[in-house]
């Protein structure tokens, strides 16, 4: 083999060097590279018979060529020659240290030794001789090779006396395994002493069964094993063997693999398909489409006329129809099938589809198996879809509790509410600057937000709304004003790219059931934090002197005034402690979204919905509002997971019903604690 | 004798009187019709103005005299737009489609032109096939019929919706800011059928019109002042006489003007889709001097703008909403298109296109507070209207009520 290849590549290699060198240069190096070659070939001869030289000099070209397409032969060839050192080789290649000699053509690996290499034989793992740079090329496989020597070398790896290697091959074979991998998997199974690593080999080893094992039986029981097994791997192993292709004949045959047989003309498959599919297999003529029409009329314009009928008049399809007709009748073209013809070749046909798994009872029993864990899949995508909507709810909740005292407790509409959200996680991003540990700097910033936004809101309340208690829609406007200045203010000094909020490391991650159910550590913090604001807010409305103040103040001032309470105040407080709220939700959204000058505005429309939805003036009815909005989106969205915008849209349409049937909310206050 | 419509209400005079000399003024200065005193471009800026100030006629009809105060007529403008961008997308598009398929060697069929300005119009969203809304895109005045139907229906059903549930006051504005949020992000959907957040462009160029954007520019100037000045008086009419009594009654005092007889939910519904047709109208001359629309200009914040603007110009009067509409967003056209100088204050500077928006948002909470009569209230000096001593009291219970400062004795 290579006494005929390695001279007609130099032969064609001279020609077409040598219409560019000098003539003599040329016939120069056909002479290196011929004497090149004999002393490769009598070095081969030399070496010993557990030696990998002669495989390495086979694939010579190929491994030079460094072609992704057409390397892997070389490859395999290593791979499959059973000698220990392949491995050494393999590793090498793909560490870029596999070099060639000039002279004669050998493998070595060459190792930097000042300013020579040093070249290690492979089979020796010695030193054989130290050479200057320009005697030996580099072999550069390109990442597409590396990846494929990546998988070769996974069978070595698979006994490797590290841990750390076995589990990268294991890796390497859950990504992209191969028929090959399971004869060596199971080999390695009984001497893994590791027991995760052990039961993984044996999960993979069941997989790979299913898909490459050769016995139908052995085949079969592994599929009963992982049967109701929710994993995703386990379904992608399955999924492929009832995989379905549609085919037609004209009748049904007994092999392959027969999924069922389709009647044309129902919802799986209409007429046109049916047809279609006909023409694609070239069972069927082609359909004569508009564009072809087209084409053929064009092609056959002779003196401004096709057919007989101007081209002037060819703007209908009547007309067209026409003219390809008489096209058709003087034999200038194909008679296009007519609607009966359709029909009668479809009558013809029998369509079926088969598994692409040619055995049945494997197909059986996969469909069994996957059976069995659908129903459970479906209860985990609910649960994880509960979960979801739960902590959409609490996001929601954290951002609308501020304003279920503000809006709801003291029916002040303050459009900047999202804006003391932004400054709570502006805060917490300052924060961050000067302290560089992520989780004392979460601990400062939380009560730092607080008070911030505390001070924002006290200020706010004594310079604007308290002149504006009685005028709601005044209010609305002029916290509108203070909204957008805010607003422009964060821009101005942060600039309008998107600040980072880190999360303590402890946060990051998430908490994974199975393949299925899993939530971000940051959505049970928040969901905690709603729930620890919860449980907050009815202590201060039910326990503490200003809850009781402020449940005065807001059914009757007058009242509560003549009582001794300053009614002035308490409104100072109370605002001051929804603000101070939205602060702290501020640096709680930080975490996750992105925080900008309108993070606030993302909110402020939801939040005020959920306050609406939940009933104004009661805690209980912000959180099932917030519920409701949370599980209404993510209900809405698993039917099109793809566009949250509609979810969205669909979600505020269904808001705006609700409110219809329920104006005061879902929990509405009764008597006089209701105002009016 | 009742005396005449006009002669009662003489600021409509003085309006209409101003309004033609300002236009008078502006076609005499412009590159087409005049001495060239003043740019296309800034006749386009002035024309989308007197567009402004209709659609704030319309919302000082809705919040200043029925004391709704609707946090949706912008959506209402921004769908006038949308329809009147359909028809000219569609129809230049054919224009242009049917010039390169006239080089074919054989004559369209009907079936190729409408495919082919379908991927033309639809290429940037992936599709190429008319959604069902743009039935009738091909049509001139089918489409301007929908200018008219589509905001007059949606306000009309949403309207109907609201009051007979009796949302009132802060409730209704949330729920029609939340009607504007779903409408702004369904438009922002590729699968809206009008074009995702690309929205609609090139409705500056009138299909089958030779003339220059100079020329256009001052057909749409006049349109506008056209309509505002038809506008303004017909919403001077409506809230004139007994109409206009029982509407300002609702305002104040709802419950009073239900147990008196009247259909209030009835008076409502009717304002509130008139002035949303006014506002669509409105819209559909104000984008095709624009050029472009998009569904963030739908977005809450426009409307919130809109209310700001009558709030500023001073609502309960007509001249105030059109000098708010008006005066606000010419300076706010000036102050962010970077001409007002800088104030060097040695260790900042102050460049007003990044703080225009903070004086902006300052301003409007001093007026709110210190200036209930906005701008509007400075026509109170020369006049003799002056407001009634009710001490400390509003005209009514309602939320939208005439404050005390803001009425007339």
């Amino acid at each position: 083999m290579i006494k005929r290849i390695l001279p007609a590549l130099a032969l064609v290699l001279g020609l077409v060097i040598a219409p560019i060198l000098p003539t003599h240069v040329a016939q120069a190096q056909e002479q290196a590279q011929e004497q090149a070659q004999e002393q490769a070939q009598e070095q081969d001869q030399a070496a010993p018979a557990d030696s990998i030289r002669p495989i390495l000099s086979e694939n010579a070209a190929l491994i030079i060529e460094s072609s992704r397409r057409t390397i892997q032969p070389a490859i395999d060839a290593i791979a499959a020659s059973g000698l220990p050192q392949a491995p050494f080789v393999l590793v090498t290649w793909a560490d870029r240290d596999m070099w060639q000699r000039k002279s004669d053509g050998l493998f070595f690996k060459a190792v930097k030794n000042a300013k020579q290499y040093d070249l290690i034989d492979f089979d020796t793992g010695e030193i054989v001789a130290t050479v200057d740079k320009d005697a030996i090329d580099q072999l550069k496989p390109n990442s597409g090779i590396r990846a494929e020597i990546a998988v070769a070398l996974v069978k070595f790896q698979l006994s490797d006396p590290d841990p750390a290697k076995r589990a990268e091959a294991l890796d390497a074979i859950e990504r992209n395994g191969e028929k090959s991998h399971l004869a060596p998997l199971r080999a390695s199974i009984e001497t893994e002493q590791d027991a995760a690593l052990k039961a993984r080999k044996q999960h993979l080893e069941t997989l790979l069964t299913i898909r490459f094992d050769a016995d139908t039986d052995t085949r079969i029981a592994a599929i009963e094993k992982v049967a109701g097994d929710t994993g995703v791997d386990v379904r992608a192993t399955l999924n492929p063997l009832v995989a379905t292709t549609l085919k037609a004949a004209r009748t049904l045959p007994d092999a392959p693999n027969v999924a069922r047989e389709i009647k044309p003309g129902f919802d799986l498959l209409s007429r046109e398909d049916a047809y279609q599919l006909l023409v694609n297999e070239g069972l069927a003529p082609r359909l004569l489409n508009d564009r072809d029409l087209r084409d053929t009329l064009t092609a056959n314009i002779t003196d401004g006329a096709v057919g007989g009928v101007p081209v002037a008049d060819l703007g209908t399809n009547a007309a067209r129809n026409r003219a390809y007709d008489a096209l058709v009748a003087a034999g200038q073209a194909d008679a296009a099938a007519t609607t009966d013809e359709i029909d009668e070749i479809i009558d013809d046909f029998t369509f079926y589809e088969t598994y692409s798994e040619p055995n049945s009872e494997v197909t059986q029993a996969a469909n069994a198996a996957l059976h069995k864990s659908a129903l459970k899949v479906g209860l985990m995508q609910f649960l994880d879809l509960s979960l979801d909507a739960l902590s959409l709810g609490s996001i929601y909740f954290l951002a609308a509790i501020g304003l279920a005292i503000t809006f709801g407790v003291m029916g002040v509409i303050n459009m900047a509410h999202g804006e003391f959200i932004m400054m709570g996680a502006y805060t917490g991003y300052v924060v961050q600057l000067f302290i560089p540990n992520y989780t004392v700097s979460i601990l400062v910033a939380i009560p730092l937000a607080f008070a911030v936004t505390f001070a924002a809101g006290v200020a706010m309340e004594r310079l604007v709304i308290r002149w504006l208690y009685s005028r709601p829609l005044e209010t609305l406007l002029a916290t509108f004003g203070i909204s957008i200045a805010l607003q422009q203010l964060a821009k101005n000094i942060f600039g309008t790219q998107a600040r980072p909020l880190t999360s303590p490391a402890w946060l990051d991650g998430g908490l994974v059931i199975n393949d299925v159910v899993g939530i971000s550590y940051i959505r049970i913090a928040i969901f905690v934090l709603a729930l620890i604001f919860l449980c907050l807010f009815l202590f201060i409305m039910k326990k503490t002197r200003l809850g009781l103040e402020t449940r005065a103040v807001t059914q009757n001032p007058k009242m509560a005034a003549s009582m001794g309470i300053n009614p002035e105040y308490v409104n100072m407080l109370t605002f001051g402690l929804g603000s101070g709220i939205a602060g702290i939700a501020g640096v709680a959204i930080g975490l996750y979204a992105k925080v900008t000058s309108e993070l606030g505005q993302d909110y402020i429309v939801q939040s005020f919905m959920t306050v609406v939805v939940g009933g104004v003036g009661n805690i209980w009815g912000t959180l099932f509002g917030a519920l409701m909005i949370g599980s209404l989106q993510k209900g809405i969205e698993w039917f099109n997971p793809s566009n949250t915008l509609a979810a969205q849209t669909y979600m505020i349409i269904f808001i705006i019903i609700f409110i219809q049937f329920r104006p005061r909310g879902i929990i509405a206050l009764k008597g006089r604690a209701a105002g009016d | 004798m009742r005396r005449s419509f006009i002669a009662r209400n003489p600021s409509i005079l003085v309006f209409l009187a101003c309004l033609a000399l300002f236009t008078l003024a502006i076609t005499l200065m412009s590159e087409a019709t005049g001495a060239g005193l003043i740019s296309t471009s800034f006749v386009k800026t002035l024309g989308k103005t007197l567009c402004l100030c209709l659609v704030a006629v319309a919302m000082d009809l809705v919040w200043g005299y029925c004391g709704i105060l609707s946090l949706g007529h912008f959506a209402f403008f921004g769908l006038g737009g949308y329809m009147v961008g359909m028809w000219l997308m569609y129809a230049r598009t054919e224009i242009i489609v049917a010039g390169s398929l006239a080089n074919a060697p054989l004559p369209p069929t009907p079936a190729e032109i409408s495919d082919a300005i379908g991927s033309q119009i639809f290429g940037v969203v992936g599709s190429s096939d008319f959604p069902l809304i743009w039935s009738f895109a091909h049509s001139f005045w089918a489409q301007m019929a929908l200018v008219v139907i589509v905001p007059g229906l949606l306000a009309l059903v949403f309207g109907w919706l609201a009051f007979r549930s009796r949302v009132t006051g802060v409730y209704l504005s949330i729920l029609t800011q939340a009607m504007t949020l779903a409408l702004s992000l369904y438009l922002f959907q590729n699968e809206s059928g009008l074009r995702g957040n690309n929205g609609l462009s090139g409705l500056q160029n009138l299909p089958g019109v030779g003339a220059g954007q100079d020329a256009v520019s001052m057909w749409f100037f006049w349109g506008s002042a056209l309509a505002l000045a038809l506008g303004y008086v017909i919403c001077a009419w409506v809230v004139s006489g007994k109409f206009g009594s029982v509407v300002r009654g609702i305002r104040d005092d709802e419950a009073r003007v239900r147990f008196l007889g009247y259909s209030v939910e009835g008076y409502k519904l009717f304002i509130f889709t008139f002035t949303a047709v006014i506002a669509a109208i409105a819209g559909a001359l104000y984008y095709p001097q624009a050029g472009i629309i998009n569904p963030g200009e739908v977005a809450p914040i426009a409307s919130i703008y809109l209310a700001v603007w009558v709030a500023i110009g001073g609502r309960g009067r007509l001249y105030g909403a059109v000098i708010g509409a008006a005066l606000v967003s010419l300076v706010s056209t000036w102050f962010t298109g970077g001409l007002v100088p800088s104030i060097r204050l040695g260790f900042y500077t102050v460049d007003w296109v990044d703080w225009w928006l903070v004086l902006l948002g300052l301003s409007f909470v001093l007026v709110t507070l210190f200036a209930p009569k906005g701008i509007g209230g400075l026509v109170d000096l020369i006049t003799d209207r002056i407001a009634p001593n009710r001490h400390g009291a509003d005209y009514g219970p309602d939320k939208g009520a005439l404050r005390e400062g803001e009425g007339r004795k």
